[in-house]
């Protein structure tokens, strides 16, 4: 005979979980909540049962229950389960509870990462952190990302992030042959991304944690039967938008309009779209296999994937094979912990000719592909009208953007492998006691070629050798080396003392780095191997070195006060023995205010803490390696210098700083941590304030003072305020529905307040901002009250049709002409706020998710409008025809003053909304009779912008737009199988 | 104890080396005194760009000549370019002001070559020699070296008293990165320059005795004599007789003219060693930059011109001549006075447009073949040398100093050689003069050194830059010409130095 079990599952508000299903464990028996909460299981045969309920976003605990001769009755109140404060947080050297944070510091877990056809990690995570911009460098293959916490803290010096990954710090430098560096990591190995932003959080971190620690963590194996997941993608990027330019009529006309006969009589009769002959339709796809479980006492995970991705821009692609393998044993009845990783990445890759891209903006409409013959491989290129002419081809002209990419084959092959092995060791005579060392490695090798055929236009006889026999083509070769290896090793103390009522959290540790690149030089060949140039060196191996000290105490009073104070010390082979050294402190207090007596009960609060932080941070990244001290170095061949009948090399003094030092950053934070309704509500905020001091920038130097009149060295100081929020919601919470969404707000402000060692009133600061259009133009400037790279342009007049004035500009300081003292600051690229927004909905087994992110108050440059889009541009002197943007329609610029391209007129407001991503989900659960689940999700990434910038994309780096490989929208279709 | 690590922090580089290193041995002084050379020719230690010695500015357009050049002749009526480069306008428009790009170029190439100058010298002095273990024929070698050294460093004074007036002044004494440099005035410039070249002059090769590309007492004098000739402007005193003296000494060392004008500027000239005093030395091959007579060579083609003329793959459209040049020809098209070398075929001789290439008549003068018509050993880089100094301007020099009523020379010489000069570039005497007067001289120098980098300060000496007595298409930026204000004959010190200098004053109207 069977009984049943029935009972009520109710939430933390004790209403109704309609939907919830409570299952006996080891069997396929469930029921599930009706519209009042009441489920019952019948059929149950006597015995001692373990009952679990679940119910999308909430957890319970299990319930044993023993059914004798009656039915029995089990009632379940849920909490909800996303954002648990038990989660726990890697930090610098040790982890801590959520709850106990002192630090600005923002998880983001896998399950919440970014999805779709993602090959670079920090993509995953864009949109998802207050204080995190992660703009994407452009939509090649593999093309990594800006990524700026908390705006950045240098001029001279990096402003990336220090990232580590299983303890390893990578350097920032990048490794030949790959697109940017993170590319070799697969991010379906990654399990969460720690972003540690203020100072009381990055100080362990000490001299490289000036912009912000970004901690990767990958994922681990389990205890239990191995589960495998595999995923597999097929995804198709198009090109969005193409640059407006004049189509072959539109130039035709305009030609005929506005130039003379010669000009005329330049052009072709044929109607062709160079920026459709150079992007395709690019599809890829993406595989990758995990095995997880354990092995006995061994918990494993082994990955491996494969990404086989195409570029819009054709013949653009990257393969990317990747493996890792983690183990993590626990041995001596668990006193000695092991993890252990090895990764390892083979990519190989074909980077499209980019300058395709500019050419095929500004290249002749009227003129063929191809044309008909069969010099320069075909292609139709513009031909010098001497018949002498060695090349034959128009000098400065630009080449057919199909013949760029067709005839240049830029191929990489590289290689990486990243491992640590950590050890953690609970000694047995005092078990509060851990040493924890770690050995880890990052090596790298990143090889290519260069070949060009001897017919390709961009190289057609380039060389001649002493015979005066022209020689053509490319075929050049790059090999770099990585090794950067590091050690580290601390000692951990906990002690709950009762007496006190206290928990005590000290860390104490040492800390080397090696961070070593081998260089081979090769010399300039052309196809047939003769040589152009030969190297100066054979080889070059730059190398730096971290030697750190650190440590950490973390106190946590009756469970409401938590302090926290960390101090390092680092010595860097880049500064001078005076100044190697410096030290890094950092203080934070939280309090709890939940756990305090007058809140504890509060239904309304389920958390509120308040966190206030201050500490030092340095930065030595990106400077050289030796400008400490005074060496001369050789010039290479091709800069010797002729005494009599013999060429010397040239020895050059270098400039040095034999003073430089760290740059300083002190920030103080000031955060508040809130949760309402049981967690449905959550959220925090914080308000930092960052200065930069001893901040190398480039100063000028008196001239005859020193080897050159531009030097890099500790001078200025720089402020970064802002505030940042996150919120996240369950806005729905029902029997098919569940509705969760994450906001989060950032402002940030910069501004320079010193850069030169005499304060001058009336000092222009440092031109930055190279444009094309004009040799050595620039249109930015660094400049104290203001915020990096403002513009410094002229303003422009506006005829009463509205149109500009060609060559009119503002005399701002009266004094009847117009030159530079009459330009002035407007604008500046970064946006003044940041928005990120995340919604994801589940209804049954369908799941929808977007992110949109939102950039306000940012400007861009549009360099395609100034140096293609005037009249001298089209109509240029050369003897051919260039295309330019329809702006010039628009505009009827000339363009034949210096002027034009510092026009403000072509500083435009580049704020957007993006939808990044678009995700719909179907979770087929259980097929073949329950031993493997399997879902599909469609996914559409960088599914519109809404802005006013006339550009292809407002998402500027830097703020000057011209030429930017455009970001496709993708098209990715998914599934994932796990058994 | 902890700091036992320390050691692991000292890195060196691989292959950049130390003074010590350098300066071990009369090889390695000889590398260090080829940078100081160098410097004059190259844009920095990466041929032909991409380690450049001056910050800021274009590395393309950063070296000595092509400044120089611009400064000198876009500022006149000797040059107009198409070019939108910021700044580049302002010279033909003459509205330049303290922060114009090429003006702090040229300022920090001077003051960049006088500094490694102080370098050399202080590597070079007795104490350091003997310390090195250096004695004998290879100490007197790098005594020598010191003294060349010193003349570069003088001839860059001359550059910039005679462009920038006031600069600062920093000689072997300053050291690095200790002394924050003084301005000095005009007139202390001048005498700084006048007692230096005399103080060398010992020490100097004899003319024509040196190595080819290094200063002899021949470049000494004809550095004073040009001094001398302009010591009015600089000082407010005449000094016409020794403007004589060192013309003499330098006419009396052996030079003469070579026998074709057309050659003077070609790939193989260093050929033309018995009239060329002191030469920039560039090499397609081995002295690559974007500036110096790539520029020269490069600039001037465009329009329906013939690249492989020029022995180049292809001009760069920017460079012409106003119609003032032209005209002081007999003709066009050198037919008479084979010195006017102009391309008039598809170009207007007047200018509409400053930024149409086909606007003013293009200049053949420099060209990369040589002369048997083959081109240079690159197509992309120049061969030809540039002279610095070379015997016509000598010959002109003394002319125009005895008509300024210098002692010590004669009319009748004088007019001997400008006729030297006329017969060559008539190819007889038919160009002969029988009297001179100091406008013919001014005219003639146009003539025989247009485009070498003497027309603003001939002008200025003229008192024809600024004035409304003599004008040009765009002279002051509008199409017929007009006077601009006297402070421009003298250009202003960049703001950038102004900033990082805070003792620096500037220059009047700036």
């Amino acid at each position: 005979q069977t009984r049943s079990i029935t009972g009520k599952v109710v939430d933390e508000n004790n209403q109704p979980l309609t939907g919830a299903t409570v299952l006996i464990s080891g069997t396929t028996m469930a029921g599930a909540a009706d519209l009042n909460g009441i489920y019952k299981i019948n059929g149950v045969a006597p015995g001692t049962y373990t009952l679990t309920a679940s119910f999308i976003g909430y957890t319970s605990a299990p319930q044993s229950v023993t059914v004798g001769t009656d039915n029995a009755t089990v009632n379940f109140s849920l909490q909800p389960s996303s954002k648990s404060l038990n989660e726990i947080v890697v930090i610098g050297y040790g982890t801590v509870k959520k709850k106990d944070l002192t630090g600005a510091v923002t998880t983001v877990s896998s399950k919440d990462f970014q999805t779709g056809n993602i090959t670079s990690p920090e993509q995953l995570i864009a949109g998802k952190v207050a204080g995190v911009s992660i703009t994407p460098n452009g939509g090649a293959p593999g093309a990594g990302s800006t990524i700026r916490v908390r705006g950045g803290a240098s001029i001279s010096a990096s402003n990336d992030p220090l990232i580590v990954v299983d303890g390893v710090q990578l350097s920032n430098d990048g490794i030949a042959g790959a697109p940017n560096a993170l590319t070799l990591i697969n991010p379906n190995d990654i399990e969460t991304f720690t972003v540690l932003k203020d100072a009381s959080a990055t100080a362990i971190y000490g001299s490289r944690a000036s912009n912000g620690v970004i901690i990767i963590t990958t994922k681990r194996g389990a205890t239990g039967k191995p589960v495998v997941n595999l995923n597999t993608q097929v995804s198709a990027s198009v090109l969005t938008k193409e640059v407006s330019v004049l189509s072959a009529d539109q130039l035709r006309d305009y030609v005929k309009a506005n130039g003379n006969a010669t000009f005329q009589g330049l052009l072709g009769t044929e109607s062709t779209n160079w920026q459709k002959e150079i992007y395709q339709t690019a599809i890829s796809n993406d595989n990758n296999l995990s095995v997880s479980g354990g092995l006995k006492n061994l918990p494993y995970r082994i990955s491996v994937g494969y990404l086989d991705q195409k570029g819009i821009l054709r013949t653009g692609y990257l393969n990317r094979a990747s493996a890792s393998i983690n183990l993590s044993p626990k041995l001596f009845d668990n006193h000695l912990k092991i993890d252990f990783n090895v990764r390892g990445t083979a990519s190989k890759a074909r980077f499209a000719n980019q300058g395709a891209i500019g050419a095929a903006i500004s290249f002749d409409p009227t003129k063929p592909v191809l044309s008909g013959n069969t010099n320069y491989g075909g292609y139709f290129e513009y031909l010098d009208s001497d018949p002498s002419s060695a090349t034959g081809l128009k000098q400065l002209a630009p080449r057919n953007p199909v013949g760029l990419l067709e005839e240049r084959e830029d191929k990489s092959d590289v290689k990486r492998s990243i491992g640590n092995l950590q050890l953690d060791y609970k000694f047995h005579f005092l078990p509060d006691l851990h040493a924890n060392v770690n050995f880890g490695y990052d090596a790298s090798e990143g090889k290519g070629t260069i070949v060009q055929p001897d017919f390709a236009a961009s190289s057609f006889r380039r060389y001649k050798d002493a015979n005066n026999v022209l020689h053509s083509g490319v075929n050049n070769q790059y090999n770099n080396k990585v090794l950067n290896t590091t050690f580290e090793g601390y000692l951990n103390y906990v002690k709950e003392v009762k007496a006190i009522d206290t928990r005590i959290d000290a860390v104490a540790g040492y800390a080397y780095y090696d961070y070593k690149t081998t260089i081979t030089n090769y010399p300039d060949l052309t196809t047939d191997g003769t040589v152009v140039s030969s190297p100066t060196y054979p080889f070059d191996i730059p190398r730096n070195r971290l030697l750190s000290y650190y440590g950490r105490l973390n106190l946590t009073i009756a469970n409401k006060y938590l302090l926290t104070g960390t101090i390092r010390r680092d010595g860097s082979s880049r500064f001078s023995p005076l100044n190697r050294y410096a030290v890094f402190p950092s203080g934070a207090l939280a309090w709890k205010i939940k756990e305090e007596s007058f809140l504890k009960d509060n239904t309304l609060f389920s958390d509120l803490k308040l966190r206030v932080g201050y500490g030092l941070t340095g930065q030595q990244d990106g400077l050289s390696n030796y400008a400490y001290t005074p060496y001369y170095s050789l010039s290479s061949q091709t800069a010797s210098y002729q005494f009599g009948n013999t060429f010397y090399q040239l020895y050059r003094p270098i400039a040095y700083d034999p003073k430089r030092k760290w740059e300083q950053s002190a920030t103080t934070n000031a955060g508040i941590d809130f949760g309402f309704l049981g967690g449905r509500l959550t959220g925090s905020i914080d308000a930092y304030y960052k200065e930069t001091k001893d901040l190398l920038a480039p100063v000028n130097v008196a001239a005859g003072a020193g080897f050159s009149n531009t030097f890099v060295t500790n001078v200025g100081t720089m402020t970064n305020k802002g505030i940042e929020v996150s919120l996240n919601a369950q806005v729905v919470r029902s029997k098919d529905v569940a509705w969760d969404v994450a906001f989060n707000a950032t402002y940030n402000q910069n501004k320079i307040t010193k850069l030169t060692f005499v304060n001058d009133p009336n000092s222009t600061g440092i031109a930055s901002g190279g444009v094309s259009g004009g040799t050595g133009s620039s249109v930015q400037r660094i400049i104290v009250g203001q915020p990096r790279g403002a513009y410094y342009v002229y303003q422009q007049v506006y005829g009463t049709d509205g149109k500009p004035l060609d060559n009119v500009y503002v005399d701002r300081n009266g004094d009847g002409s117009i030159n530079d003292k009459d330009l002035y600051l407007y604008k500046q690229p970064d946006p003044k706020y940041i928005f990120g927004f995340s919604s994801n909905v589940s209804y049954r087994n369908f799941n929808l998710a977007v992110v949109m992110r939102a950039n306000v108050g940012n400007y861009a440059y549009n360099n395609v409008y100034s140096s293609t889009g005037t009249r001298n541009s089209i109509l240029n002197p050369l003897g051919y025809l260039n295309n330019g943007s329809t702006n010039v329609l628009e505009s009827g610029l000339i363009g034949a003053n210096d002027k034009n391209v510092l026009s403000d007129y072509y500083i435009q407001n580049a704020s957007f909304v993006k939808m990044d991503n678009a995700s719909l989900g179907y979770n087929f659960g259980k097929i073949l009779g329950g031993s493997a689940q399997l879902s599909v999700s469609g996914n559409v990434q960088n599914v519109f912008t809404i802005t006013k910038y006339k550009g292809v994309d407002p998402e500027v780096n830097g703020g000057i737009d011209n030429n930017i490989y455009p970001r496709p929208r993708t098209y990715v279709l998914g599934v994932n199988l796990k058994f | 104890s902890v700091f036992s690590c320390d050691k692991k922090l000292d890195l060196l580089p691989t292959n950049d080396i130390t003074s010590a290193t350098v300066y071990k041995n009369a090889d390695g002084y000889k590398q260090a005194f080829a940078k100081v050379y160098g410097s004059f020719a190259l844009t920095g230690n990466q041929g032909p760009a991409g380690n450049g010695d001056v910050q800021g500015i274009d590395e393309g357009t950063s070296d000595f000549l092509r400044l120089y050049w611009k400064a000198q002749e876009l500022s006149t009526d000797e040059a107009v370019i198409a070019w939108g480069d910021v700044g580049i306008q302002d010279f033909h428009n003459m509205n330049w002001s303290a922060a114009n790009p090429f003006l702090k170029g040229l300022y920090y190439r001077s003051l960049y070559q006088i500094t490694l100058a102080n370098e050399f010298i202080r590597q070079s002095a007795d104490d350091q020699l003997s310390s090195r273990g250096i004695s004998g024929e290879d100490a007197d070698k790098i005594r020598r070296f010191s003294a060349e050294a010193r003349f570069l460093r003088a001839f860059q004074y001359w550059v910039l008293l005679d462009l920038y007036g006031s600069v600062p002044l920093v000689t072997e004494s300053d050291l690095i990165g200790v002394t924050v440099p003084k301005q000095a005035d005009r007139k202390t410039l001048f005498n700084y320059v006048e007692s230096e070249l005399k103080a060398i002059e010992p020490t100097l090769a004899a003319p024509k005795s040196n190595e080819y590309g290094r200063a002899d007492q021949a470049a000494d004098w004809a550095l004073l004599a040009r001094l001398y000739l302009n010591a009015e402007v600089y000082t407010g005193t005449k000094r016409f007789d020794d403007a004589i003296t060192y013309a003499n000494k330098v006419i009396g060392s052996g030079y003469s003219l070579i026998s074709n004008y057309q050659w003077l500027m070609l790939a193989d000239n260093q050929q033309n060693t018995s009239e060329n005093i002191f030469t920039i030395n560039y090499d397609g091959l081995r002295t690559q930059s974007y500036g110096g007579t790539t520029f020269l060579t490069h600039a001037p083609v465009g329009g329906s011109e013939s690249a492989s003329n020029f022995g180049i793959s292809g001009g760069w459209g920017g460079a012409r001549t106003t119609k003032n040049l032209p005209n002081l020809f007999p003709d066009y098209t050198g037919a008479a006075d084979k010195r006017a070398q102009f391309y008039t075929n598809g170009q207007n001789l007047e200018i509409k447009d400053q930024g149409a290439f086909t606007d003013g008549f293009a200049v053949t003068k420099y060209r990369n073949v040589n002369r048997s018509g083959a081109a240079g050993q690159s197509l992309d880089f120049a061969d030809v040398d540039f002279p610095l100094f070379r015997l016509s301007e000598v010959y002109l020099i003394y002319a125009e100093a005895v008509l300024r009523g210098g002692a010590g020379g004669n009319l009748g010489n004088a007019l001997t050689y400008v006729n030297n000069i006329r017969t060559r570039a008539y190819g007889n005497t038919s160009g002969n003069v029988t009297s001179i007067s100091l406008d013919f001289i001014l005219d003639e120098r146009a003539r025989e050194l247009y485009w070498e980098g003497f027309r603003r300060t001939d002008l200025i000496r003229f008192g024809k830059f600024t004035t409304g007595t003599y004008l040009w298409p765009f002279k002051g930026g509008v199409a017929n010409g007009k006077s601009v204000e006297d402070f421009r004959n003298i250009y202003p010190i960049p703001t950038d130095d102004i900033t990082a200098n805070p003792t620096l004053k500037q220059n009047p109207g700036y």
